[in-house]
C-alpha cells in the first residue's frame, strides 16, 4: 500500500533515532510525573479547559520558547555543518530538511506565537476589558495553533521533513520533486495554525474595537494596542490568501490537480505570487506588534510619554497598506520585466519611510526623557541600532537591479535576521522580561537578564554580518557545502561562533527563569516598573476577572495620570462580573483537527473522513449547547481583593 | 564627479582589505551589466552608511544626555507632544533619499535589462540555457553546438542568454558578469550579459532546487572573438553529434561532469517559448528583445493566448 511506502523512517540517521528515543521517554517521564503527582485534574481543569485569555496568553509562550529551542537547535546544526568547507556532518537531504523545518518553526511557530501570547496577555488587560470578545474561539485558536505545531514537528520521526524550503515553491514542492510526506505536513501544518490565526485575527479586532474602557477612544489606546489591532486586520486581509495557496498546493499533491505542476498548463509563479501575497504581510504580523511593545517599554523607562502619538498610529496604517503592495520584491528576478520591477522597487522603499518616522519617535521618546536601562529597556536600545542596520540593507534589496546580485545569497539571509532577530526577537524577549511579574507575580533576575540581552544582540552581530560579505563573494543560500576554493570558510566559521553565542545566550534567559522562579522576591506590588498604562493598575499576578471594577480612562496613559495628577479609574462600587465556563471541546477539537492532519498527509483516507466528521459534529454541538456562563459573587471578589491586597 | 570616484574607489580599497586581498566577486564585475549593479551597491551601502551612523550618534547622544543616572532626583520629564518641524525633517529626508534611490533602481533595472551599454551596436551572441536537476545545458543555435556544465562566450560582443528549466524553478547567476534570472519549465526568459575582459568566472544555480543544489554550478570562460572561433571550429570536428537518446540520458537526476556535443536539442526539444510556452507573463522589453530575434516567435505566443 501506498501508505507504508512512504511510511518508513525518512531519514535513517543516528541523530534521528536518537530523537525518537528522547521524545520517546520525555512522553514516558511526562505521564509518568503527572500521575505520580496526582496532576491529571489540575492539568485539565486550569489549563487545557481554559478560556480565560492570560492562561491561553501563557500556554502560546510555553509553546513558542519551546518552538525557539526546536528552531534553535536546527540554526546550530546548519551553521555547524557550514563551518567548515566540505563538512560530512549531514547530507544534502538533512541540511534542505533541517533548513527547511527551521524556517517554517521559527516564523509559524516560533514569532507567531509568541506575539499572539503577548497580545492575549496584554492587550484585554491594557484596554480595561475582562477578556477578549469571544474566549471560547481563543481556546479554539490555541489548539489549532498547537495541532499544526505538532504536526510538523513530527514529521521527522514520521515520514519525512518538509524539504523544499519555508517558502516550498514549485514545481519543487510537487510530487515529482518532493516524493515524501514532507511537503503534505507543511501544508497540512500551515493550513490548521493558519485557520487559528484568522480566527484570533476577528477576535482581536472585536475586542479592541468593542470591549474598550469607558473613556478610551481609538486615540487614546496605548501603542501596543494600535500595534495588535493594526497586525489583526492584515492578518484578516492576508491568512485567506494562505489558506487559498495551500489548498491549491494540497490538491496539486493528493489529488493531482494541477495547479501548479507545469505540465497541463498548471503555473509556477502563481504559487510564488500567492504565498509572498500572504508572505510579505506576515513580516508586518510580527513586526508591528514588536513595534508596539517598544514603545510601551521605551515611554515607561524614559519616564516620558512617547513621542509623536499620532504619527507612530499613522505610520502603522500607512505601513498596513504598503505591505500589500510589495510582494514582487521577492521574485524581481522572475522576468516580470524592468517596468513591474521598478513599480514594486519605489513601493518598497516607501516603506522606509514610516518605518523611520517610527525610529525617529523612539529616540525623540529618549529626549528629556530620565532613562532607567532595565533588562527590557536594554533590548531595546540594542534593537534600535541592530534593526536600522537590517533596515537599511532593506532598502539596498529593494533596489531591483542590485537585488539580481543579491537574490538567493547569504546577503539577503543576514538581512532578514538582522531585521526579524532585533525586530521580533529582541522585542519578544523584552515583553517577556516586561511581562513576566504581571503573569507571574515576580520578576526576572536583571543582572542575568541584561547579561543575556548583551551576549544575544553581540552574538547576533557576530553571527549575521559576515554573510554579507559571503552573499556578495557569491555564496547562495541553502547551500549545504561549498569548497575550500570559494574562500566562504572563513565568514561561515565566524558566523558559526555567533550562533554559538546565541545558543548561550538563550541558555541565559532558561537559567534566569529557573533561578528567579526559585529566588526571586514575591512581594512586588502592582506596577513595579512605574509604568504607565491600564495592565499595571490590577494586581500582580492578574486575577481571573482581570479588573474587579472597569476602570475609566481619560488618556493613552490612565495608570500614569492617576498616579500624576490623581484621576480616578475606578469609580463604583463592586458587582458580580460574569465570566465564561471552561470548556473541552477546544481541546478535543485540536486534538480531531491534529488526526486529520495527520491522515491526510498520508493518504489515509478512512480516519480523514471520520475526523472531517469529528469536526463538523463538535461545531454542531457547540451551536445546540446553552452555556451561559456563571457569576462571581461580590463576596468573592472581595475576598479575592483583600487576599490580593495583603500579598502585596 | 571626481569626488565620487574617490569615494567609490577608497570604499572599494577598504571591502577589498576586509577580504583579506581577493575583491568579493559581486564587487569585482567584468562586464558592463555587472558595473550597473556593483556601481549601484557601493553607492547605496554608503547612504545606507550615513543614515545609520545618523541613528547611531543620536542614540548615543540620548543616551548620555538624558540618563537618570545623570539626573536630579526631582526632574520629571515633560511631555511632549511632537513638533511639526521635527516631523517634517524626519519625513523629508527619508522621501528625499528614497526619491533619490528610485531614480537610481529604475535607470539601473532598465540598464541591465537591455542590451548592455556600450554594445548596443553589436550583433547579440544567442545562448540557451537550460537547467535539468543538477546540470546547466548551453546550447549555441547559431554555432549549431551544445556544451554540458561549461560556458565559452567571446569577450566584447553582447549575449543574450535564453533560460528555461527542466524540471525546478532554478537562477542563472554569473556573479562576475551580471545578477541571476530565474529558469523556469514553463517559459524563456532573456538575460543580457557582456564580458569586457577575458577570463574564468564561477557561474551556478542560484535558487534551491533539491538535493544536487550545493554542486549545480558551471564554468564560465571569456576569450577574444578569435579564440571562441576556433574553440567552435574544434568542437565542430571533434564532438559526437547530440542525439535524442543522448539528451534524455543526459536530463536523468544527478551530476554529470563536462562535455561538448555538436547540434543542439533545441530542434527536438524546443523550449517552451511560443507555441511550446506554457504562459506568457514576460515583459514589455523582452518582447521588443525578441521581435528583433530571428529565431524567435514570442510575439506569436501573446497572438495565440
Ligand atoms: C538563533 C539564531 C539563528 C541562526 C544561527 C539562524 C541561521 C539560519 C541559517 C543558517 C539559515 C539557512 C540559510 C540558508 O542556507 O538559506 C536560516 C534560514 C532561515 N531562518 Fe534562521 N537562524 C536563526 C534564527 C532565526 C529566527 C529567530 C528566525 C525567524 C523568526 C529565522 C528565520 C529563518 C528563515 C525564514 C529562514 C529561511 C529558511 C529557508 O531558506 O527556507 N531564523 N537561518
Ligand atoms: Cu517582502
Ligand atoms: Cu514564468
Amino acid at each position: 500500500m501506498d501508505f507504508f511506502s512512504r511510511f518508513a523512517v525518512p531519514h535513517p540517521s543516528p541523530a534521528i533515532y536518537a530523537s525518537m528515543v528522547a521524545i520517546g521517554l520525555t512522553v514516558i517521564a511526562v505521564i509518568a510525573g503527572l500521575t505520580y503527582f496526582k496532576k491529571w485534574g489540575y492539568l485539565w481543569r486550569e489549563w487545557l479547559t481554559t478560556v480565560d485569555h492570560k492562561r491561553i496568553g501563557i500556554m502560546y509562550l510555553i509553546s513558542a520558547l519551546i518552538m525557539l529551542f526546536r528552531g534553535g537547535a536546527d540554526a546550530i546544526m546548519m551553521r555547524a555543518q557550514l563551518a567548515v568547507p566540505e563538512n560530512k556532518l549531514l547530507d544534502a537531504q538533512h541540511y534542505n530538511e533541517i533548513f527547511s523545518t527551521h524556517g517554517v518553526v521559527m516564523i509559524i511557530f516560533m514569532a507567531m506565537p509568541f506575539i499572539m501570547a503577548l497580545m492575549n496577555f496584554v492587550v484585554p488587560l491594557q484596554i480595561g476589558a475582562r477578556d477578549v470578545a469571544f474566549p471560547r474561539l481563543n481556546a479554539l485558536s490555541f489548539w489549532l495553533f498547537f495541532a499544526g505545531a505538532m504536526l510538523l514537528n513530527i514529521s521527522f520521526v514520521v515520514g519525512g521533513s518538509p524539504d523544499a524550503g519555508w517558502t516550498s515553491y514549485f514545481p519543487l514542492a510537487g510530487n515529482e520533486f518532493s516524493e515524501s510526506v514532507g511537503t503534505n505536513y507543511y501544508m497540512f501544518a500551515l493550513q490548521i495554525s493558519g485557520l487559528g490565526t484568522l480566527m484570533t485575527g476577528i477576535n482581536m479586532i472585536t475586542t479592541i474595537l468593542k470591549m474598550r474602557a469607558p473613556g478610551m477612544t481609538m486615540m487614546k489606546m496605548p501603542m501596543f494596542t494600535w500595534s495588535s489591532l493594526v497586525a489583526n486586520i492584515i492578518i484578516v486581509f492576508a491568512f485567506p490568501v494562505l489558506t487559498v495557496a495551500l489548498l491549491m498546493g494540497t490538491m496539486d499533491r493528493l489529488f493531482a490537480t494541477n495547479f501548479f505542476t507545469t505540465s497541463n498548463g498548471g503555473m509556477d509563479m502563481l504559487w510564488a505570487n500567492l504565498f509572498w501575497v500572504w508572505g510579505h504581510p506576515e513580516v508586518y504580523i510580527l513586526i508591528l506588534p514588536a513595534f508596539g511593545i517598544y514603545s510601551e517599554i521605551i515611554s515607561t523607562f524614559s519616564k516620558r510619554n512617547l513621542y509623536g502619538y499620532k504619527s507612530m498610529v499613522g505610520s502603522m496604517v500607512i505601513i498596513s497598506l504598503l505591505s500589500f503592495l510589495v510582494w514582487t520584491h521577492h521574485f524581481f528576478t522572475m522576468g516580470q520585466g524592468a517596468l513591474t520591477n521598478s513599480i514594486f522597487s519605489i513601493t518598497t522603499m516607501a516603506i522606509a519611510v514610516p518605518t523611520g518616522v517610527k525610529i525617529f519617535n523612539w529616540l525623540f521618546t529618549l529626549w528629556k526623557g530620565k532613562i532607567v536601562i532595565t533588562t527590557p529597556m536594554l533590548y531595546s536600545i540594542l534593537f534600535l541600532p541592530t534593526f536600522t542596520i537590517g533596515g537599511v540593507t532593506g532598502v539596498m534589496l529593494a533596489m531591483s537591479a542590485a537585488d539580481y546580485q543579491y537574490h538567493n545569497t547569504m546577503f539577503l539571509v543576514a538581512h532578514f535576521h538582522m531585521v526579524i532577530i532585533p525586530g521580533v526577537v529582541f522585542a519578544m524577549l523584552a515583553g517577556l522580561t516586561y511581562y513576566w511579574p504581571k503573569m507571574f507575580g515576580f520578576m526576572l533576575n536583571e543582572k542575568i537578564g541584561k547579561i543575556a540581552a548583551w551576549v544575544i544582540s553581540i552574538s547576533t552581530l557576530v553571527a549575521f554580518m559576515p554573510m554579507f560579505f559571503s552573499g556578495l563573494d557569491g555564496q547562495a543560500r541553502r547551500m549545504y557545502t561549498y569548497s575550500e576554493s570559494t574562500g566562504f570558510g572563513i565568514w561561515n566559521m565566524i558566523s558559526f561562533i555567533g550562533a554559538f553565542g546565541m545558543a548561550i545566550g538563550f541558555a541565559l534567559i532558561v537559567y534566569n527563569i529557573y533561578y528567579s522562579t526559585r529566588y526571586a522576591s514575591r512581594d512586588i506590588g502592582s506596577d513595579p516598573w512605574d509604568a504607565r498604562s491600564l495592565e499595571w493598575a490590577t494586581h500582580n499576578p492578574v486575577p481571573e476577572y482581570n479588573f474587579a471594577i472597569i476602570p475609566q480612562v481619560e488618556s493613552s496613559e490612565g495608570l500614569w495620570d492617576a498616579k500624576k495628577k490623581g484621576h480616578v479609574l475606578f469609580k463604583g462600587d463592586y458587582e458580580k462580573i460574569h465570566m465564561p465556563n471552561n470548556s473541552g471541546v477546544p481541546f478535543i477539537m485540536g486534538a480531531i483537527f491534529f488526526a486529520w492532519g495527520f491522515s491526510f498527509v498520508f493518504g489515509l483516507w478512512i480516519p480523514g473522513i471520520l475526523t472531517t466528521i469529528g469536526i463538523f459534529v463538535c461545531m454542531a454541538l457547540r451551536s445546540f449547547e446553552k452555556d451561559h456562563g456563571r457569576y462571581i459573587s461580590v463576596k468573592e471578589i472581595e475576598e479575592t481583593e483583600t487576599k490580593m491586597r495583603g500579598a502585596k | 564627479m571626481k569626488f565620487k570616484w574617490v569615494v567609490l574607489s577608497s570604499i572599494f580599497t577598504i571591502f577589498t582589505l576586509l577580504t583579506g586581498c581577493e575583491p568579493l566577486m559581486v564587487l569585482d564585475p567584468k562586464g558592463p551589466q555587472a558595473k550597473t549593479q556593483a556601481d549601484d551597491i557601493i553607492l547605496s551601502i554608503i547612504l545606507m552608511s550615513v543614515i545609520v551612523i545618523v541613528v547611531f550618534a543620536m542614540l548615543v547622544y540620548m543616551l548620555i544626555k538624558f540618563r537618570a543616572s545623570k539626573q536630579s532626583k526631582d526632574y520629571e520629564p515633560p511631555h511632549i507632544k511632537g513638533s511639526l518641524l521635527v516631523e517634517a525633517v524626519c519625513v523629508g529626508i527619508p522621501v528625499l533619499i528614497v526619491i533619490f534611490l528610485s531614480v537610481m533602481s529604475v535607470k539601473s533595472n532598465y540598464e541591465v535589462e537591455s542590451t548592455p551599454k556600450g554594445y548596443e551596436n553589436k550583433k547579440p551572441l544567442i545562448i540557451y540555457a537550460s537547467s535539468s536537476n543538477w546540470k546547466w545545458h548551453f546550447s549555441y543555435p547559431e554555432e549549431n553546438i551544445e556544451t554540458v556544465n561549461y560556458l565559452y562566450i567571446p569577450t566584447d560582443r553582447p549575449i543574450e542568454f535564453k533560460l528555461y528549466s527542466y524540471g525546478p524553478i532554478t537562477s542563472f547567476w554569473i556573479p562576475q558578469l551580471g545578477g541571476q534570472k530565474y529558469a523556469m519549465s514553463d517559459m524563456v526568459n532573456t538575460l543580457h550579459l557582456a564580458a569586457d575582459v577575458p577570463g574564468e568566472f564561477m557561474g551556478r544555480n542560484a535558487n534551491f532546487s533539491g538535493k544536487g543544489f550545493a554542486e549545480n554550478t558551471f564554468n564560465v570562460e571569456a576569450m577574444p572573438k578569435d579564440e571562441f572561433e576556433e574553440w567552435v571550429e574544434e568542437v565542430k570536428e571533434t564532438a559526437k553529434p547530440l542525439t535524442e537518446e543522448k539528451f534524455d540520458e543526459l536530463l536523468k537526476p544527478g551530476h554529470l561532469g563536462q562535455s561538448t556535443y555538436t547540434g543542439t536539442h533545441l530542434g527536438f526539444m524546443p523550449p517552451p517559448e511560443g507555441e511550446h510556452g506554457g504562459h506568457n507573463h514576460s515583459s514589455n522589453d523582452s518582447e521588443k528583445a525578441s521581435a528583433n530575434d530571428s529565431n524567435e516567435s514570442e510575439t506569436e505566443a501573446h497572438q495565440n493566448h
